[in-house]
């Protein structure tokens, strides 16, 4: 069963940004897009493990930090031809909160 | 309803076009393909390891059965397309199938030449063209047959090769005295005829056929000086020809080729041509770099996007035969209006050559090292002014500056194993294979898949050499006007001059001016933009930190494992007690795991937790220290010698001058990073020779010295002049840095910059007009007012950008 955190408000992402949550499962990067779309990823690139919260986003993507492999925010996929999935959270905005989906216990 | 498109011949022209078309206009058109041959789509360049047994048709496939069936495209192979009807636009084929278009795409390649001797039809004498022709050489192959090629061009020797590989007694017969003479200039067609004849290829030159001789099968050919050699095969190499049977039919306009515009639109404007079959200002091709050129255009119009010409193709050449190095482009013979630069050692099996006219490169031959091919080829079409380096020119890129990182020099002589990218870790042969089985045609393709040369880009020249030797001559070369990213087709000079001219002020406001083609643009786009336009408007354009690298969003460098190393700026390199305890406090309060002190003398905290930043930047500004900005592409350090202040050789105060230069210029964005060193005596301990600028001081003045780098290709700088007085090396500095800022592309330091632009211009700005110079110092200290602000007391004590510090929120 899904566990939905309210984890704050839109307004504090920045646009085309990221913001991280702390969770017992580890970090989780909360991204808005242009169009305040909301995606979440497990904080870590499937190549080496880079922080994606601290990429540049772009469309419905962002670009690892450590060595520029571009992750589909959507399905957590990295962008041919390069392979491998970060991990995707659900995220969805009500009453302009920000809930995200946690496992539960 | 959509649009029918059909596409007669199922080559890589014509496929090209429909990737291109697929890529940008997905759902346009219902696409039909008539292929003659009963395949998918091959890759024709690789017949020639196919011939050889490197390779099998499956590994050749370009586009499989399933491509079609997935982008939903009706494919009939083995199809002739016997009728074009314009006047119904319908295509119809030998056995009846019609269908309507309503644009058609002509693709039909080019036809063998035979040459129209008696017997030139029997068994047993094929041409080299397609898998057909490949099936039946390697069915008359056998140990001990012997074969006669006809031609001694590029295809005729990769024939002859590979059916020499298959134990044939090979035998090239060519009309005049010098191999591939299109392409080779003699010293360079001898070397080569050497080195094939050492591998056991027999040469019959200045030989022309007469007959081929047997009765059903052929067992020989006669020369017109009545000499016959027996043969068991003979492949007819000479040349090739546009097919242009099916244009002509219906009754479109043909020369030499189907003649198409610069929107590789035919006479009917309806019906496209694209390939080997077309005829575009005058000229024909048989290579497959113009191909996709043309593939890219045509999709782009066929596309409904039109603002995509065509305007011819400058090809350079290259064997397709293991452990021959050959390269050669342009006009290398020259005429008494040009000079030749050569150098010769047959021993050695190296022989180069470049033709230049004006101090520009018309035309070059390699033989034996031809790792500096593309360097030479792009420094043709650009037409670079060579004088600048015209001593240095034949020994290649590698040599350029003073020494450096010039990388193996003979792809071919590398075995599978040997390591090309030594930042990734990619060996020959990964590259290798990736390009013969993924179907890469280009370094961005082969950059994406293996990551070869994409980090610190110093193999690019191996792995281009490595995608020549592979690909032989269909190598697509990186097209000389270079888009700033795959977002737009714009270069980086005209985007600059974009937001100059029409005075843009943001990242969106170029990018809808600008077209481009993702509405937030890339990792690799918005960088740029967001330099380009801080510089070209301080302190009126709005520095976008989204758009920004984390390193320059955070004022911190991002390590492997996600924590930051802080920086702060010492002044010349001079530092003090109370720093240094600052910095010893901080280093225990945060429980910072390593300090290491810096090439630019100055200190390093490595493994400081983001949260923990605002608070280690708010300690070190109560001592006083400030952003190092060891994380940006901007002014990084001035690195001093003690000078005449101590030293006994001292000539001059270079420690002053260190910290005054470090004064005025930081806080400044530049292209890249830029640094500095101020040196006391020519003795030079600051190594300021291997700076962006340099100051070496001497008895009489300063030496200004420009464009050095140390790192992947070290180069030692150029002495741009001497002055007298402090003012004037401020001054230079100053001005150097803002026609830096103001002309070099983001993420190309000083070096490659002045390469490109030449010393001699930087000379003529800064040296020679004063007025110039003066009007740069200006510009320069106008755009310091905004950005002389530290970044770390904003955020460590006016709480700038705290998001960036301190995670959403923390559950659990």
């Amino acid at each position: 069963m899904t566990n939905w955190i309210d984890v704050g408000k839109l307004e504090d992402i920045p646009k085309l940004g990221a913001r991280v949550v702390k969770t017992e499962e580890g970090d989780v990067a909360v991204f808005r897009t242009a169009d305040d779309e909301v995606f979440a990823l497990r904080d870590r690139c499937p190549h080496k493990q880079g922080p994606l919260s601290q990429g540049i986003v772009h469309g419905r993507r962002v670009t690892c930090p450590l060595h520029n492999w571009v992750i589909e925010l959507e399905s957590g996929e990295a962008v041919a031809p390069d392979k491998g999935c970060a991990g995707v959270y659900s995220v969805k905005i009500e009453a302009e909160k920000v809930l995200l989906g946690l496992k539960g216990n | 309803m959509k649009e029918k498109l059909v596409l007669i011949g199922n080559g890589m022209a014509g496929v090209r076009t429909l990737e291109e078309l697929l890529k940008i206009a997905p759902d346009k058109y219902d696409i039909t393909v008539f292929g003659a041959e009963p395949f998918g789509n091959y890759n024709r360049i690789l017949l020639s390891p196919v011939l050889c047994g490197e390779k099998t048709i499956d590994d050749i496939m370009l586009n499989d059965l399933q491509w079609y069936e997935d982008n939903h495209i009706t494919l009939y192979a083995g199809k002739w397309v016997t009728e074009i009807n314009r006047a119904r636009r319908t295509v119809s084929t030998s056995d009846g199938i019609v269908v309507p278009y309503d644009r058609l795409l002509l693709a039909t390649g080019s036809n063998p030449f035979i040459i129209p001797v008696p017997g030139k039809d029997l068994q047993g004498v094929v041409s080299f063209r397609d898998i057909h022709d490949v099936d039946a050489m390697l069915k008359a192959a056998g140990e001990g047959k012997r074969a006669v090629v006809i031609g001694g061009g590029l295809l005729g020797l990769e024939a002859a090769n590979g059916l020499k590989l298959q134990g044939m007694d090979v035998t090239v017969v060519h009309l005049l005295d010098t191999l591939m003479e299109r392409q080779l200039d003699k010293p360079a067609a001898d070397l080569l005829k050497g080195a094939l004849e050492a591998r056991g290829l027999n040469f019959l030159m200045e030989a022309q056929t007469e007959a081929i001789l047997g009765g059903e099968r052929v067992t020989g050919v006669r020369f017109k000086d009545g000499l016959e050699i027996p043969a068991d095969l003979v492949v007819m190499a000479v040349g090739i020809r546009p097919n242009t049977a099916l244009a002509e039919q219906a009754g479109l306009y043909c020369e030499r080729g189907v003649v198409v515009n610069d929107t590789m639109q035919t006479y009917d404007p309806r019906i496209y041509a694209v390939g080997e079959c077309v005829q575009h200002r005058g000229a024909t091709y048989g290579l497959v770099a113009p191909l996709f050129e043309m593939a890219k255009v045509c999709a782009n119009h066929l596309a409904h996007l039109g603002y995509s010409r065509y305007e011819g193709s400058v090809i350079s050449t290259k064997l397709k035969v293991t452990g021959i190095d050959l390269f050669s482009a342009g006009d290398f013979h020259g005429d008494e209006t040009t000079e030749d630069i050569v150098i010769k050692d047959a021993a050695q099996g190296v022989y180069k050559k470049l033709v230049l006219k004006d101090n520009r490169i018309q035309g070059a031959v390699l033989y034996g090292d031809t790792i500096d091919g593309s360097w030479y080829f792009q420094l043709m079409r650009e037409g670079t002014n060579v004088s600048d380096f015209r001593d240095q020119l034949l020994f290649g890129q590698g040599h350029l500056g003073d020494s450096g990182h010039s990388g193996e020099n003979a792809a071919s002589a590398m075995s599978d194993d040997m390591e090309v990218c030594g930042c990734n870790g990619v060996c020959k042969g990964d590259v290798v294979n990736a390009i013969t089985q993924k179907g890469l045609f280009t370094l961005e393709d082969v950059r994406a898949h293996t990551k070869a040369s994409s980090s610190c880009g110093s193999c690019t020249g191996l792995v281009e050499q490595i995608l020549m030797s592979t690909l032989g001559n269909d190598y697509s070369e990186t097209p000389a006007k270079k888009p700033l990213c795959k977002c737009t087709d714009y270069t980086h000079e005209e985007v600059r001059h974009t937001i100059r001219e029409h005075h843009l002020t943001s990242i969106k406001a170029v990018m809808e001016y600008m077209e481009w083609r993702n509405s937030d643009g890339c990792h690799v786009c918005r960088p740029a933009l967001n330099y380009y336009l801080i510089s070209t408007w301080p302190g009126e354009a709005r520095d976008d930190y989204q758009s920004r690298f984390i390193n320059e969003r955070v004022h911190a460098n991002i390590q492997k494992d996600g924590t930051y190393s802080v920086v702060p700026r010492m002044w010349g390199g001079l530092t003090n007690p109370a720093e240094l305890r600052a910095i010893a406090d901080v280093v225990d309060k945060y429980a910072i795991p390593t300090v290491k002190v810096t090439g630019g003398q100055r200190i390093d905290l490595l493994g400081v937790k983001k949260e923990d930043l605002p608070g280690v930047w708010g300690d070190l500004n109560k001592a006083g220290m400030v952003s190092g900005h060891a994380y940006g592409k901007s002014l990084r350090t001035v690195k001093t010698c003690v000078g005449s202040e101590w030293c006994r050789f001292g000539t001059q105060a270079s420690m002053g001058m260190g910290v005054e230069l470090e004064k005025i210029t930081w806080g400044s964005w530049t292209p890249h990073k830029f640094k500095m060193a101020v040196s006391g005596c020519p003795r030079n301990c600051a190594e300021a020779t291997i700076k962006d600028f340099g100051v070496v001081a001497v008895d009489s003045g300063w030496e200004l010295h420009v464009g050095g780098n140390g790192g992947v290709k070290v180069r030692a700088t150029d002495l741009l002049c001497k002055v007298k007085s402090g003012d004037e090396v401020k001054e230079y500095c100053g001005a150097f840095l803002q026609l830096y800022r103001e002309e070099g592309h983001y993420l190309e330091r000083t070096a490659p910059w002045i390469e490109r632009v030449g010393l001699s211009y930087v000379k003529e700005k800064i040296v020679e007009d004063e007025a110039c110079r003066k009007a740069l110092y200006a510009r320069f200290l106008e755009s310091q007012q905004y950005v002389q602000q530290d970044p770390w007391a904003e955020r460590a004590g006016q709480g700038v950008d705290q998001h960036e510090f301190i995670p959403l929120k923390e559950v659990g």
